[in-house]
């Protein structure tokens, strides 16, 4: 497929075909990195990082947790940002890129709870306590399946997707709200382990596993919100004439 | 203002209608006993909660048909369309809801304190907080029930998208009357409340008039 050449805008991948073609090519490189940097990760995890001082094996479960709750945070806020700009400026495939955010961003919310309450049995003993992060990662869970509820609840697309955008602004600036209550409210979790202000307090292996892991789960992020939003583009772009030439020519291919 | 008259007019047509929430309120409310068991030490410690979440709850399943009548009979299109804008709309259908649906429960709040054997101070705490807290609940509930408009399962999405919303108003309305029982002054929780409903009600009204002309598109 040769696409005439147009001058590089903002706006130049916002076109539901050529963004189309582009992913086509993306998507296994996502996935490749996203498997050799899981495997990478792992190793390194596993084997490479010291036993834990006082936490023993136990702690090597961060490689996957503190990722997870890195991305939980982080997809919510780059779903409400390209929902906003999909609403703002009517842009249709913001909002499908949005939309295909919500279930893998749902997806790391609980997998960072699941991870959390292996790790909190054998260091607090028990699965869960009502602390401030744990009570505000579950909240966001809560966030997201309102979110995709509403979305999927609205049988008109424009509507949902505007519906959705309004929703997701909405949470991301109560989001902040809603953490520092339940931060006064109790607080049982350790500091944050890592910050940009200060020295990293762990070794500096612990520290390169996890960043490998967090780009790992990067990597499967962009490699599935693109499917997600692939087979959207084709779902909603069905009477246009470019899907129905590649319907065509997926056709002919077959014997 | 003419429809927050309207609103209350219509409510007093519909007595037993509009008493609905309160009465729902009181319900819920008195299950708890009959599930937790009658220790008087239990139930005083755990009433400010339920007075809380049952509110809440009240609040969420009448402010439902804010909307969903004017959305049917054709008056929603026509107040949107009137000179006044949508802010206000919004604004003055949130404020009826809470006359009719909001203030009779504070009203109800001390009845049940005494069912739950809570002391004084606590009970003024909790009325204190309620009433800074309800409208904050009817703000956000306006805002649930314009994006829900029309929907099939509107009811149970309203409050899954409500509720997650309105934790900060149920943590420092309840936290309000723990912070008395154990000696403590209640301002700080009842100040962070008043200025969470001044943020609301900057904030929710905008949203449920962007919220309205999407779902009237």
């Amino acid at each position: 497929m040769t696409q005439p050449r147009t001058p590089l805008t903002f706006f130049t991948f916002s076109s539901p075909p050529r963004f189309y073609a582009i992913t086509g090519v993306l998507v296994p490189v996502f996935w490749a990195l996203a498997v050799g940097l899981t495997a990478v990760g792992l190793w390194m995890g596993f084997f490479v990082a010291p036993t834990d001082a006082t936490q023993g094996e136990v702690y090597r479960i961060i490689f996957i947790h503190v990722p997870a709750a890195w991305m939980s945070m982080l997809l919510y806020v780059v779903m409400a940002f390209w929902a906003a700009i999909g609403w703002a400026f009517n842009a249709r495939l913001a909002s499908m890129v949005a939309r295909s955010i919500a279930p893998t961003g749902a997806l790391f919310t609980f997998l960072a709870l699941w991870t959390g309450a292996l790790w909190g049995k054998p260091t607090w003993g028990t699965w869960w306590v009502w602390d401030a992060r744990l009570t505000s990662e579950l909240i966001l869970l809560f966030l997201y399946l309102g979110y995709i509820a509403l979305t999927e609840a609205i049988d008109d697309p424009r509507r949902a997707d505007q519906a959705g955008a309004l929703l997701a602004v909405v949470g991301s600036v109560n989001v902040p709200i809603i953490y520092f209550s339940v931060k006064w409210w109790n607080t049982l979790h350790q500091g944050a382990s890592v910050s940009l202000t200060a020295a990293p307090k762990m070794a500096t292996t612990m520290l390169t596993a996890m960043l490998i892991m967090s780009l790992a789960f990067w990597a499967y992020a962009f490699a599935v919100v693109f499917t997600r939003t692939r087979a959207m583009v084709l779902e909603r772009e069905q009477s246009a004439t470019w899907v129905q030439d590649l319907a065509r020519r997926q056709q002919g291919a077959l014997p | 203002m003419s429809i927050l008259a309207r609103d209350l007019k219509l409510a007093a047509r519909r007595r037993i209608e509009s008493l609905l929430p309160v009465v729902f309120f009181l319900v819920a409310v008195s299950l708890f006993p009959l599930g937790v068991g009658p220790e008087p030490q239990t139930l005083r410690q755990i009433a400010p909660g339920i007075v809380w979440v049952c509110a809440l709850l009240a609040t969420m399943l009448s402010v439902n048909t804010l909307y969903s009548g004017d959305l049917a009979d054709g008056s929603l299109e026509q107040m949107l369309r009137a000179p006044a804008s949508a802010v206000a709309v919004a604004l003055a259908k949130a404020a009826a809801h809470w006359l009719v649906a909001g203030l009779p429960l504070i009203v109800a709040a001390p009845v049940i304190g005494l069912l739950f054997d809570m002391s004084g101070p606590a009970l003024t705490t909790l009325v204190v907080g309620l009433l800074l807290g309800t409208p904050i609940l009817s703000l956000l509930g306006g805002l649930g029930a314009a994006l829900t408009l029309g929907l099939r399962s509107g009811g149970m999405l309203l409050i899954l998208i409500v509720l997650p919303l309105a934790t900060p108003a149920l943590i420092f309305g309840a936290g309000a009357v723990d912070a008395v029982e154990s000696g403590l002054s209640a301002s700080g929780h009842h100040s962070l409340l008043a200025a969470l409903l001044i943020a609301t009600l900057a904030g929710t009204p905008v949203a449920t008039a962007a919220a309205l002309r999407i779902s009237t598109e």
